[in-house]
């Protein structure tokens, strides 16, 4: 599993990193089990698995289609438990709006109440941001509405570098747009294309109905391009191909914007009832959004952003350039390279959470013992409030004309057409001369209606599209900087004759860390050079 | 291809905080496209009233997939709408027609006092979870998953309740407001586990007593089965009844033991 994590970011993630999460990894599903998450069971009463994209093996553990909303719950029950015991206070409807340094430690974090609004400070000897990854800046993603980068950004500007923003991922398996309102994408699981088949009509002028389309006159993409791996070849891979498959105007469906994902031969081997107990929920979703039946139609399916490999820098104890400030999950950068392989999003939250934090916060807060936590009376948390409080007051008063959301659907386009699956440097230069001027309309034009001391979402919303502006610039400008191609960052300039992406490790074995500057397009570039001790570097080949 | 819904008449509460007396708010949507969710139909109305100048109307959303449990709106006086074992965000427009007039309220309970608009409070259900609703296990030395083997019925049939997505449809569609479908299924997915044994009956009458101080009674209509995005199945009410009126004997017998 090392080794696969490793080669499926695409030599770009940290190996030391990598190396602890496949060492941790073991003890999640007992920790997890042992908790009561419910995963699945072979007759014989053992743990089940089967297999996801980037692994020969089965090694994935699951519940159901839901592996993740399960493991959330477990995690959940946990935490209520000591929030029962009276170990943990929780701040439920509370919004991180600023970090708080004092003589360069972080000594807290400053909160808006998003019932009242009320602007609050806590201070600590430590703060864990646990924030999540900012695949919203797409406007539409896969990614829970609430999601966004507020959290992860306002610690940026605060000192703590941001690594490697143009690492994001487009994932294979969601449910194709449909029509302009739409708010968000679905994921349908990726464990569907252990027995789904993807392909495409090799005749773009094709009209009859899937079944009917004989078998010699369907291209199985990725069997035919990678077939030791076939339909689980990693995402980045499989994205692209399903990219090209619609742009050279082989899609499917009535928009033409999806490839099948049909699961005909296995309903033929394995029967509907194998077919229904596996994937089931996930099946009956796909109908309700998409009003058809997958057990007779194929699912279309497209790719859609998903998870966000970038975040803030840092170091092999998990904590940012910031001393005592720390970031786990999503919300760094450390594992998984330029490409994450399924299911390890979850294996690295509950690692960092699980396994790491409780034994490397403790080094940094060892020689704080018996020490006091800073007082919020300090002047930094007076002006971090004063500035939380005039910032939001700042999105009412501007009293534009259009909503928070136009300006996000706005930056979400740019960001999807050229920092998406697929850069150029001309698409990239532009992205960076169109952003800037879309912000300087955000900040004119912007219309919050209500006010700043009552539940508000539209200003919650105006903070967070502020946000995604300033991260979008950084993401263009790290890939435009990047001039090579790595897992999820595709950029067109560098392919081989086959499409696949050429790294330049001569030039960019190394991570991107930015510095804010006081704006988005001047940040400064450090960089630290990844060494790879125990494994080669090597191209990545799903053949 | 996509069709259009047009004229459709939006009869929405509006309430600005939790001692507003609240009032009925009459919208007309001219045209939306059936493949929207009924969600995005609120976006859109949402963006209207924003352009108007007027208060967009507030309400609990967040995955949009069906599994976060945070959406919550009673439509036609139906917890999630028409449609079975579907949440509020996974309805799509096609369900209805053009003409219809779709009344939209946030949950009714007691247990859940209105946040503002159609947005609730529904940490009630965090109490119930504080007081049992877990497996004591601390963080390190977890023994081997495969250590104790569980029977795939014991499996499937704890993860049919693990499923629950705490949205709290039971208690919006119960005439009684009573959380029992909640809180059995909390309890049936830890009690059918090996795992869960240690602790099921101190669970169960802790979690069985937080419900009642907050939630009204079970009387059996069976609203909450029928109302469930997740089908969880009212024999898990079965179940906590038969496991707290043991837990009355049970954990009363270990007090005299200690």
């Amino acid at each position: 599993m090392f080794y696969d994590t490793i080669k499926g970011g695409d030599f770009r993630s940290r190996e030391a990193n990598v190396h602890r999460l496949a060492e941790v990894s073991v003890n999640i599903i007992d920790q997890m089990v042992a908790q009561g998450v419910p995963f699945a069971r072979e007759y014989g009463g053992m743990l089940d698995n089967r297999s996801f994209g980037g692994a020969q093996v089965s090694r994935t553990f699951y519940a159901r289609g839901q592996t993740g909303q399960q493991l959330l719950l477990g995690a959940y029950q946990q935490l209520a438990r000591q929030i029962g015991l009276g170990n943990v206070r929780m701040f439920n409807r509370t919004e991180l709006v600023d970090v708080v340094t004092i003589e360069g430690r972080c000594a807290g974090i400053v909160t808006r109440d998003l019932v009242n609004g009320e602007v609050v400070s806590h201070s600590a000897h430590a703060v864990v941001m646990a924030t999540g990854g900012y695949g919203n800046v797409f406007y539409l993603s896969t990614n829970a509405m609430a999601c966004n980068v507020t959290g992860a950004w306002r610690a940026h500007r605060k000192g703590a570098a941001f690594a490697n923003p143009c690492y994001t991922q487009i994932h294979p398996t969601c449910i194709p747009q449909s029509d302009p309102t739409q708010s968000k994408l679905t994921l349908m699981s990726e464990s569907l294309r252990n027995d789904g088949r993807v392909w495409v009509p090799q005749n773009p002028d094709e009209t009859r109905s899937a079944a009917q389309v004989p078998e010699a006159e369907r291209d199985y993409i990725l069997e035919r391009l990678y077939p030791s791996y076939g339909n689980l070849a990693p995402r980045d891979i499989s994205s692209r191909a399903a990219k090209r498959s619609v742009d050279s105007g082989r899609g499917v469906g009535p928009l033409k914007n999806g490839v099948y994902l049909d699961f005909s031969d296995a309903i033929n081997r394995l029967g509907k009832d194998v077919v229904e107990e596996r994937y089931g929920n996930l099946f009956q979703m796909y109908e309700r959004i998409a009003g058809e039946n997958p057990y007779d139609m194929p699912m279309r399916i497209y790719p859609a952003t998903h998870y966000t490999m970038g975040g803030l820098w840092v170091d092999y104890e998990l904590m940012t350039n910031i001393p005592g400030l720390y970031a786990a999950g999503e919300a760094n950068f450390s594992d998984h390279g330029a490409n994450r392989l399924g299911a390890s999003a979850l294996m690295q939250g509950l690692a960092d959470g699980y396994f790491v934090l409780p034994y490397t916060i403790g080094n940094y807060l060892a020689p704080m013992l018996n020490k006091p936590i800073p007082g919020t009376d300090h002047p930094a948390f007076k002006e971090a409030e004063m500035a939380a409080q005039a910032r939001y007051q700042g999105y009412v008063d501007i009293k534009g004309t259009r909503s928070p959301d136009y300006f996000h659907r706005e930056v979400g386009r740019i960001i999807w057409d050229y920092c998406g699956m697929e850069r150029t440097q001309q698409g990239l230069e532009k992205a960076l001369s169109e952003l800037p001027a879309l912000y300087e309309e955000f900040q004119k034009d912007l219309r919050v209606t209500g006010d700043a001391e009552s539940m508000n979402q539209t200003l919650e919303k105006a903070g967070r599209v502020d946000d995604f502006f300033q991260l979008g610039m950084l993401m263009c400008r790290d890939a435009l900087e990047r001039d090579e191609s790595c897992g999820g960052h595709f950029r067109a300039e560098y392919q081989t004759e086959e499409g696949e992406a050429m790294r330049d490790d001569e030039k960019f074995a190394h991570v991107a860390a930015w510095e804010w500057t006081g704006d988005p397009t001047k940040s400064i570039r450090h960089k630290e050079e990844l060494n790879f001790e125990a494994i080669h570097l090597a191209t990545r080949s799903y053949k | 291809m996509s069709n259009h819904l047009k004229n459709l008449k939006l009869k929405i509460w509006r309430q600005s905080g939790p001692t507003d007396k609240g009032h009925f708010e009459d919208h007309i949507m001219p045209e939306i496209s059936d493949e929207a969710s009924f969600l995005e139909m609120l976006d859109v109305l949402n963006e209207g009233l924003i352009s108007e100048n007027k208060l967009p109307v507030v309400f609990d959303h967040d995955c949009r997939e069906g599994i976060c449990g945070t959406c919550s709106l009673m439509i036609n006086g139906q917890a999630h709408g028409p449609e079975r074992s579907t949440a509020t965000c996974q309805l799509h427009m096609r369900k209805f027609k053009s003409g219809d007039e779709i009344v939209i309220e946030p949950w009714r309970a007691a247990a859940f006092p209105i946040i503002k608009d159609l947005m609730v409070d529904r940490s009630a259900f965090d109490r119930i979870i504080e007081s049992g609703g877990f497996i004591s296990a601390n963080t390190g030395g977890a023994p081997d998953a495969n250590l104790i083997p569980i029977p795939k019925s014991v499996a499937d049939a704890a993860m049919d309740s693990a499923q629950c997505i705490g949205c709290g449809a039971c208690v919006a569609a119960c005439p009684n407001g009573a959380a029992n479908l909640f809180t059995g299924a909390k309890i049936a997915h830890l009690n059918l586990l090996p795992q869960g044994q240690a602790e099921r009956y101190k669970r169960t009458e802790a979690m069985v007593e937080t419900m009642d101080e907050y939630f009204g009674s079970c009387t059996n209509h069976g609203e909450c089965e029928a109302a469930c995005p997740k089908e969880i199945s009212i024999d898990v009410i079965a179940l906590m009844n038969k496991d707290y009126r043991k837990s009355k004997l049970k954990n009363r017998k270990e007090i005299s033991r200690s």
